[in-house]
C-alpha cells in the first residue's frame, strides 16, 4: 500500500444514524470473488430513491462521507468498505462506528474519523451550506480541518502506523514468527484440533497429541 | 496473586503472543471458522503473496450463507462459484471442510459448538459478526472482516488493542414464558443498538446460570446487535456437562485437566469492568422488534411507540424512517400486526431446543391460512436429531416447511428470500431494511413466539393461544 498521510476533498452528508452494512452493500452483492468493482453495490437499495444523497451530482465528485451515529454497524462484510472506496470515498466521518467496520476501513486505507456529535453536526451543516467546502483529514497530526475549524481525533495506533508507512499488516506480523512458535509450544495440550483424523477414530486425548 | 481480573482479561492475557508499544497485542487464535462468503478474497490474497495457511488444523470451513435449503443444487451461478471456490481453497490448503449435503454441514456457529470444538478460555474468530455466539462457552469469540481472515490464515494471530469490558448482570428470576431471545432483545432495547460498542460483555446473574448452553448461545449471539465486540458467559457445570463426550472435547486425563482449568476461569471478586449494567428480568414478557434496528424493540403486549417520545433527535429520525419502512403507525398494538411469513432458524435460534420450543406450540395446531412457515435447522446434525424426536412431523402436520440446514432467510444471499413488502416473524437476529429480501419487513421474536404467530397469522405469544395474555 502507498503511505497515507492526508486527504482533502469535498463532502456529502448522509444524516442517518445506525447505517448498517446491509444498507451500504446489500447481501446479494456479496457473492463476488473480487475485492473491487463494488461501486454499483454502494447503497444499492437506497439509491432507488431519486432524492437519495448519492444520486445528487455532488456525490460523484465527493470523497468525504459525513454520516451519523453508529455508522457501519452490523455485518462484518468488508464489501461495505470496498464499495465506499470504489465509489471514490477516502474518508468517512461519523460520531461513532461499528467496531468491525472501523477495523475493516482502516485496513483498506479508508479513513474512518469519529468526531463528537456536536462537532459532527456543525460539520454537516457547514457542508450542506457549502458543497464545495474542502475537508482535510490529517492522519499525521490527527486532526480534521474544515471551514477554519480544526478538530482532533484518535485512530488505532497500530493501524495508523501501518497507514503512515504504507506497510502490509501480514508482513509485519510474519516478522515476529519466533514469538508465535514459542507461544505454540506452551499451548494447553487438550485444546481441540481439526487435524486429519480428528473427526474419526478415537477421542482427542487418547491420540497422544503433544 | 496479581490484581483482580475479569474473565475477559484472563482469556486475553492468556493469548498475548507479544505486546508492541502503542498498546497493540498480538493475540493468538485457537479456532478460525471460515465460510464461503467472506473468505474468497482472503485466500486470493494469500495466493498473490505466495503465503500459506499457517495452521489448517485450527481452521474449519463450512458452507452456510449461500446454500439453498430446499435442494442440494445451487441454482445461482454466483453462489455456486463462491462455494466451489471455497472447496478449491480448502483442498489446496488442507482445511477440513463440511460441504453442503454432508451430515456435518450447517451454520458455522451451530456446527462448531455441537462438535465440542469451542471450549472455555479459547479465542475464536470467523469472518462473520455472529461469531460472538461462541462466548456462551466462556470463550473470547468475535467477528472479523476479510482482511483479518487473511491475516489469521497466514499468521494464526491478530494485532488487537485490549477491548474495554462491560458487565451485564441479570437480576431476578426469569418468568416462565420469557426465553433467552426475549432476554437478549430486552437488553438491547434497554442499552441501545450502540450500547455496548467497543466492549466485550460478560453476562452474569442467576438468570444466566439457569439457562442452557443453547440459550446462552442465543444471548451471546445477539451481543453484536448491541454493538459489542463479543459477549461471554463464564463456564460452569452446565458448560462442562454440555462438552462432556463431544467429539472434539478433551477426554481421559485431558478432560480432568481441562475441567480443572475451566472451573477456575471466572471473574475474580472485586475485578473492575469499564461499564456495568444491571437488568431486572423478573418483570419481563416476550419481546418483539417494531423497527429496523435492534434497539427498536418492545414487549409483545405493547404498542408501536410514537417517534415523538424519543428525546435524541437521531433516534427520533430513525424511528420515523423505521415506521415508514415497516408500514406501521404509532399506537398500533403489536399483537394486531398480521404476518405472512414465519422463519424459524439461523445461528440465533436454529438449535434443537429452539425447534422443540416451536414444535411444542405447533403440536395439534395448524399454520394460519395464507401464512408460510419455514423451519430451517441450524445444522444437519440438528435436523437429524429433530427427526429422531419426531419434531419434523409436528412441523409438517401443522403445514410448515421442513428444510435442509443453512443461513436461509436470515439474510438475502440464497434463494430463501421474502418478496416485496412481505412481513415476517423471524427468529433470526437482524431487522435491517431489506435484510431478509427486497423491502422485507422483519419482526424479530423467539421460536415460541414465532410458532404462535404462525398459528394466529399475526404476532402472538404462546400463552395467547392457550387463552391467556
Ligand atoms: S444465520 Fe444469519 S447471522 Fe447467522 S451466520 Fe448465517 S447469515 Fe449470519
Amino acid at each position: 500500500m502507498e503511505p497515507l498521510t492526508e486527504h482533502t476533498g469535498r463532502a456529502i452528508v448522509l444524516r442517518r444514524d445506525h447505517v448498517d452494512t446491509d444498507q451500504i452493500v446489500p447481501a446479494a452483492f456479496c457473492k463476488r470473488l473480487t475485492k473491487s468493482g463494488y461501486d454499483d453495490a454502494l447503497f444499492a437499495h437506497w439509491r432507488e430513491d431519486p432524492d437519495f444523497v448519492l444520486n445528487r451530482p455532488a456525490a460523484r465528485t465527493a470523497s468525504v462521507l459525513v454520516g451519523g451515529a453508529n455508522f457501519g454497524t452490523g455485518s462484518s462484510r468488508e464489501h461495505a468498505v470496498w464499495a465506499l472506496r470504489d465509489w471514490g470515498f477516502a474518508v468517512v466521518v461519523a460520531s461513532s462506528f461499528g467496531d468491525i467496520f472501523l477495523r475493516n476501513a482502516l485496513k483498506n486505507g479508508l479513513l474512518a474519523v469519529a468526531l463528537p456529535a456536536e462537532t459532527l453536526g456543525a460539520l454537516a451543516d457547514a457542508v450542506e451550506a457549502d458543497p464545495d467546502l474542502a475537508v482535510t483529514v490529517d492522519l499525521h497530526r490527527l486532526e480534521l480541518r474544515a471551514a477554519g475549524g480544526c478538530h482532533p481525533f484518535t485512530v488505532d495506533k497500530h493501524a495508523r502506523f501501518l497507514l503512515l508507512n504504507g506497510l502490509d499488516d501480514i508482513a509485519v506480523t510474519l516478522r515476529g514468527q519466533d514469538a508465535v512458535l514459542r507461544y505454540e509450544r506452551d499451548r494447553r495440550p487438550w485444546l481441540p484440533s481439526m487435524a486429519p483424523g480428528s473427526l474419526t477414530g478415537e477421542p482427542m486425548s487418547s491420540r497422544g497429541r503433544r | 496473586m496479581g490484581r483482580a481480573r475479569t474473565i475477559i482479561d484472563k482469556i486475553w492475557d492468556d493469548h498475548v503472543v507479544h505486546s508492541a508499544d502503542g498498546g497493540s497485542d498480538l493475540l493468538y487464535v485457537d479456532l478460525h471458522l471460515v465460510h464461503e462468503a467472506s473468505s474468497p478474497q482472503a485466500f486470493d490474497g494469500l495466493r498473490r503473496e505466495g503465503r500459506t495457511v499457517r495452521r489448517p488444523d485450527l481452521t474449519l470451513a463450512v458452507e452456510d450463507h449461500n446454500v439453498p435449503t430446499d435442494s442440494l443444487l445451487i441454482q445461482d451461478p454466483l453462489g455456486r462459484a463462491q462455494v466451489e471456490e471455497l472447496r478449491r481453497n480448502c483442498a489446496r490448503h488442507g482445511i477440513e471442510h463440511f460441504t453442503h449435503g454432508s451430515a456435518r454441514q450447517g451454520i458455522a456457529h451451530v456446527v462448531a459448538p455441537e462438535l465440542g470444538l469451542v471450549q472455555p478460555g479459547m479465542t475464536v474468530v470467523c469472518g462473520d459478526s455472529h461469531t460472538s455466539t461462541h462466548g456462551a462457552f466462556g470463550a473470547l469469540a468475535f467477528g472479523i472482516g476479510t482482511s483479518d481472515v487473511e491475516h489469521v490464515l497466514a499468521t494464526q494471530t491478530l494485532p488487537l488493542r485490549r477491548p474495554r469490558t462491560m458487565a451485564v448482570r441479570f437480576a431476578g428470576t426469569t418468568p416462565a414464558d420469557v426465553t433467552p431471545k426475549d432476554l437478549a432483545l430486552a437488553v438491547i432495547a434497554r442499552i441501545g443498538a450502540n450500547g455496548a460498542r467497543g466492549h466485550v460483555v460478560e453476562y452474569s446473574g442467576e438468570a444466566v446460570e439457569a439457562i442452557s448452553m443453547e440459550g446462552r448461545m442465543t444471548i451471546c449471539n445477539m451481543s453484536i446487535e448491541a454493538g459489542a465486540r463479543a459477549g461471554l458467559i463464564a463456564p460452569d457445570e452446565t458448560t462442562t456437562a454440555y462438552l462432556r463426550g463431544r467429539r472434539l472435547a478433551p477426554a481421559g486425563a485431558g478432560w480432568e485437566r481441562a475441567a480443572a482449568f475451566w472451573r477456575e476461569l471466572r471473574t475474580d471478586p472485586g475485578a473492575e469492568f469499564d461499564r456495568e449494567v444491571t437488568v431486572d428480568v423478573s418483570g419481563l414478557t416476550p419481546f418483539v422488534t417494531w423497527g429496523t434496528n435492534l434497539g427498536q424493540a418492545v414487549a409483545l403486549g405493547a404498542a408501536v411507540p410514537d417517534p415523538e417520545s424519543f428525546t435524541d433527535p437521531g433516534e427520533r429520525a430513525a424511528a420515523v424512517r423505521a415506521l415508514e419502512y415497516m408500514g406501521l403507525a404509532p399506537g398500533t398494538r403489536l399483537r394486531e400486526v398480521a404476518i405472512d411469513t414465519v422463519f424459524l432458524g439461523s445461528c440465533t435460534n436454529g438449535r434443537i431446543e429452539d425447534l422443540r420450543a416451536a414444535a411444542r406450540v405447533l403440536r395439534g395446531r395448524t399454520v394460519a391460512p395464507g401464512v408460510r412457515m419455514l423451519v430451517v435447522p441450524g445444522s444437519m446434525e440438528v435436523r437429524r436429531q429433530a427427526e429422531e424426536e419426531g419434531l419434523h412431523e409436528d412441523f409438517l402436520a401443522a403445514g410448515a416447511q421442513w428444510r435442509l440446514s443453512g443461513c436461509s432467510m436470515c439474510m438475502g444471499m440464497n434463494s430463501d428470500r421474502l418478496r416485496g413488502g412481505e412481513r415476517v416473524a423471524s427468529t433470526s437476529n437482524r431487522n435491517y431494511e431489506g435484510r431478509q429480501g427486497d423491502r422485507a419487513r422483519t419482526h424479530l421474536v423467539s421460536p415460541a413466539t414465532a410458532a404462535a404467530s404462525a398459528v394466529a397469522g399475526r404476532l402472538a405469544s404462546p400463552t395467547e393461544l392457550d387463552g391467556g395474555l
